[in-house]
């Protein structure tokens, strides 16, 4: 007798919307944690390489000589590590899939020039800090209260030097 | 007097969802012998701890299969978190139960439905297939994947599952329970179903016991035997029964594992009740390294499945070593097969939920 119970789903399909999409005309919603492929926004990138150090497959690499950040789409396997690793939170996943090819490529992306500037001044107002530091030290006096007004600056700037370090 | 010839069945064969190789004696349409043979997708993954560092190997883990992919990783991150003496907070544990069991309804649905297309109900398969579509759905909002899912790692969870998730997961689990009592039906009232089922591939108690079968296809048989009893992540806090069947036929399977989907989904709602809040991981330092070795034993979808790490105190782990539940049941599987008629060659592979490319890694 579950035949006929069964003749009932089937029935009703026979009505119903179908159980699938229209694809190409009806894109899906991906849910917000898919994780589709890794996106880098180079105006926030500072080049650490914490991201390829991270990478179980080793599909990110990072060229600081020519300022580019690359990826090889192939080996990537959309772990999330580099993402979860990136101390400047300019990684991120993004929900669509990656479009299939025939040839492995090398992605390559350059650093913008607003990143290069942004972390140059950076590194020069490190440079001076410690200058002022140092000099400070040296005379040991009046300098002190402008010492204590740089410690919280340089609390946030040591991520890039540090992490350069790292590298090595 | 009838003669006997040798069919090969497999690697490459329409039932078969994973290449296994069987040379099948025949007396007339009787099988009078089988005899296996496997290693056509050994990828060496085990030896990749020489090349992966053990933060890295989850991943590895991860591929050994693309059904039980939740339940590799979890079972080497148990393995490592016991030599590294980590203690993970009891949220993480308790997610990592409730995913588990997603993983034992998706593999189960997805096991029912094949098994409606070996004996020919095709409207039945697509069905079973419409219900896992919405588990994997669920997987895809919880972790981000809907097959590698990257959320276990050394000492916990990578991502936290929150409570709306979790309260949004329950009323799913309502619509996959109503569907699947619809499906659930006629395979287990219909007599087309029970004709090509009932009595076929009778593995007793005593055989199972003695071959050292595993999970479903062990419980069949009678004995009570689940690894989740053992109480390992948060399966200790929750109330639940091992399901067995006296059957001892393929019916009997296919019976076990529907029920055990309702046992899952019932598993589930605990958890989601039960749920405790705080951090769903322990920080691992970079300089914490394992030293020591352990055996794991985890209740996969398909069986009990074995890990065992090695670990010498660098990054690299000496040995890390899967004893599959497939590899488990072939044994079994080859008794069954001998006496069986040559048609129900295809279902009676099938009933062990045969997983080859989790057994040849």
């Amino acid at each position: 007798m579950s035949l006929i119970n069964f003749n009932k789903t089937v029935i009703k399909n026979l009505f119903s919307k179908p159980a699938t999409r229209k694809y190409p005309f009806e894109p899906k919603v991906y849910p917000e944690r898919t994780r589709g492929h890794v996106v880098n926004d180079m105006d926030v990138c500072i080049l650490c390489g914490l991201c390829s150090i991270k990478c179980p497959t080793r599909a990110i690499t990072v060229d600081k000589a020519a300022k580019t950040w690359n990826i090889r789409p192939m080996s990537c396997i959309q772990c999330r590590c580099c993402v979860d690793n990136c101390p400047k939170k300019c990684l991120s996943m993004d929900t669509q899939y990656t479009e299939p090819g025939s040839e492995k490529v090398t992605k390559s992306f350059p650093q913008s020039e607003k990143a290069i500037a942004a972390q140059e001044a950076l590194m020069k107002a490190a440079k001076e800090r410690a200058a002022a530091a140092a000099a400070a030290k040296a005379t040991a006096g009046g300098a002190a209260p402008a010492a204590n007004a740089a410690a919280p600056a340089a609390n946030a700037a040591p991520a890039a030097p540090a992490t350069e370090k790292k590298e090595d | 007097m009838s003669t006997r010839s040798v069919i090969p069945f497999g690697p490459q064969h329409p039932v078969l969802p994973e290449p296994i190789h069987l040379d099948l004696v025949l007396e007339d349409e009787k099988v009078v012998q089988a005899i296996p043979s496997i290693g056509f997708i050994h990828r060496g993954l085990e030896k990749l701890v020489d090349k992966k560092d053990f933060h890295e190997m989850v991943y590895v883990a991860e591929r050994i299969c693309g059904i039980c992919s939740l339940g590799h990783g979890l079972g080497y991150c148990d393995a490592v978190e016991h030599i590294m003496d980590l203690e993970v907070p009891d949220r993480a544990k308790y997610l990592r139960t409730m995913l588990s069991e997603l993983s034992r309804m998706h593999s189960h649905m997805l096991w029912l439905g094949l098994l409606a297309d070996a004996f020919g109900f095709e409207s039945l398969y697509m069905e079973c297939w419409r219900i896992r579509e919405e588990i994997l759905d669920m997987f895809e909002i919880a972790t981000g994947g809907r097959v590698i899912f990257s959320i276990m790692k050394i000492g916990g969870l990578r991502r936290d599952i929150p409570d709306d998730m979790l309260r949004d997961f329950r009323s799913r689990l309502d619509s996959i329970e109503e569907g699947l009592n619809i499906v659930a039906k006629p395979f287990i009232d219909d007599p087309a179903v029970k004709n090509r089922l009932v009595g076929v591939g009778i593995l007793t108690p005593e055989k199972a016991d003695l071959l050292g079968t595993a999970g479903p296809f062990l419980r069949a048989s009678g004995i009570a035997r689940d690894i989740r009893s053992t109480g390992y992540c948060a399966y200790g806090d929750i109330e639940f029964e091992p399901i067995t069947s006296t059957g001892c036929d393929s019916y009997a399977r296919t019976e076990v594992r529907i029920k055990e989907i309702y046992q899952a989904i019932d598993i589930m709602r605990q958890c989601i009740d039960k749920m405790p809040a705080g951090a769903v991981e322990v920080p691992v330092k970079p300089n914490q390294l394992p030293n020591g070795e352990y055996m794991t034993r985890i209740e996969q979808p398909r069986g009990e499945a074995l890990y065992y790490v090695k670990a010498n105190g660098t990054k690299f782990l000496d040995r890390m070593r899967v004893r599959t539940p497939t590899f488990a049941n072939i044994p079994a599987l080859v008794d069954c097969l001998a006496g069986c008629d040559f048609a129900d060659v295809p279902i009676l592979v099938l009933t062990i939920d045969p997983c080859i490319s989790c057994t040849e890694r």
